[in-house]
């Protein structure tokens, strides 16, 4: 038989493993975690305040945001962001609201929200290729233009590896995603209100202008945060439709990781990502505060 | 206590397997220590030897050298049909800058490539990751084209030339390309600031138009004319492009053209060669074994390949001009048809030294992109 | 209004199967000009694309396990056992939306170095950066379920009628958070099929990559290819929630 002082340390050493023991549980996740997600991110928040010497130092960042090339990349990124999110939010608001006044365990639902998830996740180099199919030099838009009216913008597709080409590329996912995201708020507009205000001898724009529009708008602003951070951080599109120079904060990251500048200053890479991230999270923190808005009267 | 026993069993395990892994990590690179270190094939025993080490490694690693580039085609095929040894051939349309970054990202590993092809300026920042070895023919080799340690040696050679869609007109000055007719068809091989192509088609464009070897500033100023009348685009050429007409206008090599206008012949249509007067800029790329080489026995038996009258014959075929040319014409072991067949260009034609591509390498980076950038 | 409504709906529509049919007319054209499959049927003969493709799967099917055995679990765990940490593990789910990928590709570009080196060189190796990519979609739609379950009685009549903790976590809680789980599954594979950024810079030969090489050469087999793993993937969606909804519908009127 043990003694009674070892068994009872064991006891409190196996009320604390229980007390605790659930943490194991999490502990296999916490590392995966920690290692492919935690420590990247870390490590180029960290790289970025040093020199190229590896010694902490605002050198870097300061050589970023006084470079007139960077931040010429920079203002593309976010001209680019903001023209894909605005015609991205209202098509796809538009196209979310068509199909939301429809069926609600319809074919039609049901095909328009499988075709927008892939295109809005699934894009990347494929969609290049879709568009060069489309408006490239042997594509069908082009083909046809070029019989009929050659000389338009349609029949000269140099545009295409430009910004303009860069907007419209992107749109084909901005617009698919913001049905998938704007979808839900407008399935949770309460019929009620619209009959409510019918009763109350209010027109449709009366509605709209009282109630619709009010209730939508953090909704709407908050999608349309979700498209900006969507387009400033995409980078698999641009990379294969544009392959001679970096008119984008992504592109430039590429090339820094890969260029010989760059391997003999890795902190470029990270200051540039630096602040890509910090751009997104400022935008994800605002579309976080308005979801939280819009979250108390969808219950 | 249970935990314990567990935890102190793991350990142990965990550090009986690191032990022996690492002992068979060691081992196995023993067996590469000698070909890796190897400067001739005399280190092998002869051309025997080294053939043999080859067939055990099995494989070779190639990076950036296209099918139709100076006919490397022809020398894959036949080094894969020689040696019966397995060739990975990566990122066909890289430029001298990504084979040195496959190289420092994949150091290490199995797919790291075993030689390179690069040009002068990236050659000349990048001496570290390369190997020295003196191939059989090294003594034949003019000075001028070789490292005298062996670190790289020049493989053959061109001349800087504006390749055109015959259907697009004559092309008879650079600054024909201004014209309306060339609206967004223009494009450059390669990116300068990483390829070698790139950078010598803007040190050609600045040759005529008053610049110099030591001065590329004239040729960005004439492209960024040209990005500005909507005519340059700022997209690799390669088949893909030039067959659909995407990119009907390129700088590139003479050597390269040719092959382009071999595949047009064959499809009906014409592609026209333009060489600038007073314009005449070659370059000659370099071969190297990579430090790092996964197969080391089958890269140097790839320079042997390479520097003998087959790899070079192959690379005349090709339309460039292999460095051992002359050797082989004293010698008869030239192909007479494609030595006939080279394209020959009336006047002087000059080639930067290595200052004079790390100054150019260096005015491209830090202006090239604000001068082309985009609309 | 209906009128709005039709037009709108005609014109995304165009705008959006405009770029699909143009792949499908791209990629029958033949060299002669007449209508032909030889871009489609020389897929078959680029073995590099073959084997792609088949890393990518590869890669989808262990992104899903990982899912499945490791990220599900312990969100339902957490939410079972571990209230406090609930709020640190959605921060952690849903950081991967603040990271874009071409910066966590900065980060994590040494520790795949690493593990080249000294665990293995193979591209399945990505399936653990990819899991961290697939983390906000799966969270959103687990808590989703774990909110309208009622996921703590389950557990605990599961608990007192004797079931261990792994037959209550597999056995109990995740059939009836199924619909969640299956369609974070289904996005995540859409996710590691057309994911790009990583897989080209960490440099491996995923499906992406190698379409992307082949497009350099080939236009048509690359577009051919593009838009048959776009149709995969649609149908893939169209397919899987229908037989969720059916017996998500089944389960729930079991239960009540």
């Amino acid at each position: 038989m043990k003694s009674n002082t070892g068994s009872a340390l064991r006891g409190a050493g196996i009320r604390t493993w229980r007390k605790h023991s659930a943490y194991v549980g999490v502990a296999p996740f916490l590392l995966l975690v920690s290692i492919f997600l935690i420590w990247p991110t870390v490590s180029v928040v960290s790289g970025a305040f040093q020199d190229t010497k590896g010694k902490f130092a605002f050198s870097t960042i300061k050589s970023v945001l006084t470079s007139s090339i960077h931040l010429a990349a920079f203002k593309h990124s976010l001209q680019v962001s903001a023209i894909t999110s605005i015609t991205g939010a209202i098509i796809g608001a538009l196209f979310a609201w068509a199909v939301s006044t429809g069926k609600q365990d319809g074919f039609l639902r049901r095909i328009c929200l499988s075709a927008s998830g892939v295109l809005a996740q699934f894009g990347g180099v494929m969609l290049t290729f879709a568009f060069l199919a489309t408006f490239g030099f042997n594509g069908l838009v082009t083909t046809v233009f070029l019989k009929f009216a050659p000389h338009s913008f349609f029949g000269h597709p140099t545009w295409l590896y430009s910004m303009t080409g860069l907007c419209i590329v992107y749109s084909f996912f901005q617009i698919p995603l913001m049905f998938l995201v704007f979808l839900p708020t407008l399935d949770n507009l309460k019929p009620q209100w619209r009959e409510a205000s019918d009763g109350l001898g209010g027109t449709t724009t009366e509605y709209w202008r009282r109630v619709g529009i009010p209730v939508l708008t953090p909704a709407f602003l908050g999608s349309f945060l979700l498209l900006f951070a969507n387009s400033f951080s995409a980078y698999a599109t641009a990379a294969s439709l544009i392959s001679q120079g970096s008119i984008i904060t992504p592109l430039e990251i590429s090339g820094a990781l890969s260029s010989e500048t760059g391997s003999s200053n890795p902190a470029l890479a990270k200051a540039l990502s630096l602040g890509m991230v910090t751009v997104v999270i400022v935008v994800m923190a605002l579309y976080t505060l308005l979801r939280k808005r819009v979250s108390r009267w969808e219950k | 206590m249970k935990l314990n026993k567990v935890s102190g069993s793991a350990t142990v395990l965990i550090l009986a397997i690191g032990i022996v892994g690492s002992a068979f990590v060691a081992t196995s690179a023993q067996g590469a220590v000698k070909a890796s270190a190897a400067t001739s094939a005399a280190d092998f025993g002869g051309l025997k030897g080294l053939v043999a080490a080859c067939k055990v490694e099995k494989a070779l690693n190639i990076i950036a050298d296209p099918h139709d580039w100076a006919n490397y085609g022809q020398i894959i095929t036949g080094f894969k049909k020689a040696y019966g040894v397995k060739i990975n051939e990566a990122n066909p349309n890289g430029s001298s800058q990504d084979e040195i970054n496959a190289a420092n990202q994949l150091k290490g590993t199995t797919r790291a490539p075993d030689v390179f092809d690069l040009g002068q300026a990236v050659l000349y920042a990048n001496f570290e990751v390369l190997a020295p070895y003196k191939v059989i023919n090294w003594n034949s080799i003019p000075a001028t084209f070789k490292a005298a340690n062996g670190l790289y040696t020049k493989d053959y050679g061109g001349i800087m030339s504006v390749g055109y869609d015959a259907s697009l007109g004559t092309v008879t000055k650079l600054d024909d390309l201004l014209g309306s007719q060339f609206a967004g068809k223009v494009a450059l091989n390669g990116d300068p600031t990483k390829a070698n192509a790139g950078q010598n088609g803007v040190l050609m464009a600045s040759l005529a138009n008053g610049g110099s070897l030591d001065d590329i500033s004239a040729g960005v100023t004439w492209f960024k004319k040209l990005a500005a009348a909507g005519n340059f685009i700022n997209v690799d050429p390669n088949p893909a492009t030039i067959a659909s007409g995407q990119t009907p206008v390129v700088f590139d090599w003479d050597y390269n053209q040719a092959a382009v206008q071999a595949k047009f012949a064959a499809a009906g249509k014409k592609w026209n060669v333009f060489f600038p007067a007073g314009a005449l800029v070659g370059a000659y790329y370099n071969q190297a074994v990579d430090l790092y080489a996964p197969h080391p026995a089958c890269a140097r038996l790839w320079m042997e390949y390479l520097y003998s009258p087959v790899g070079q014959n192959a690379w005349l075929k090709g339309g460039s001009r292999p460095v051992l040319l002359d050797w082989m014409i004293k010698n008869k072991t030239v192909n007479k048809a494609s030595l006939a067949a080279l394209p020959t260009v009336k006047g002087n034609v000059v080639i930067a030294t290595p200052n004079q591509s790390k100054a150019a390498a260096d005015y491209l980076t830090a202006n090239w992109t604000a001068a082309v950038g985009t609309r | 209004m209906k009128i709005w409504r039709r037009t709108i709906l005609i014109l995304v529509a165009f705008y959006l199967l405009l770029p699909i049919a143009a792949m499908a007319d791209f990629s029958t054209k033949s060299l002669s000009g007449r209508r032909g499959f030889d871009s489609w049927r020389a897929i078959f003969q680029q073995p590099d694309l073959i084997s792609a493709i088949m890393v990518s799967l590869e890669l989808a099917a262990i992104v899903i396990a990982l899912v499945f055995f490791l990220v599900v679990p312990t969100v339902v765990w957490v939410h079972l056992k571990l209230p406090r940490l609930r709020r640190v593990i959605e921060v952690i789910c849903l950081l991967p939306l603040a990271i874009p990928g071409i910066v966590l590709v900065v980060g994590v570009s040494s520790i795949y170095r690493w593990i080249s080196i000294h665990i293995s060189e193979s591209p399945l190796t990505l399936a653990a950066v990819y899991s961290m990519l697939v983390l906000p979609y799966t969270y959103r739609s687990l808590s989703a379920s774990l909110n309208s379950v009622d996921v703590h009685t389950l557990a605990e009549a599961a608990r007192t009628l004797g079931a261990s903790t792994y037959k209550m976590l597999f056995g109990i809680v995740m059939p009836t958070i199924r619909s969640g789980v299956m369609s974070g599954a289904v996005i995540s594979i859409a996710l590691v099929l057309g994911e790009f950024t990583l897989s080209s810079l960490l440099n491996f030969q995923t499906m992406q990559v190698e379409i992307n090489l082949v497009g350099q050469s080939d236009g048509g087999v690359a577009v051919a290819i593009s838009l048959a793993a776009l149709l995969f993937v649609f149908l893939l969606l169209v397919a899987i929630p229908t037989t969720i909804n059916r017996k998500s519908q089944e389960l729930e009127t079991e239960l009540a």
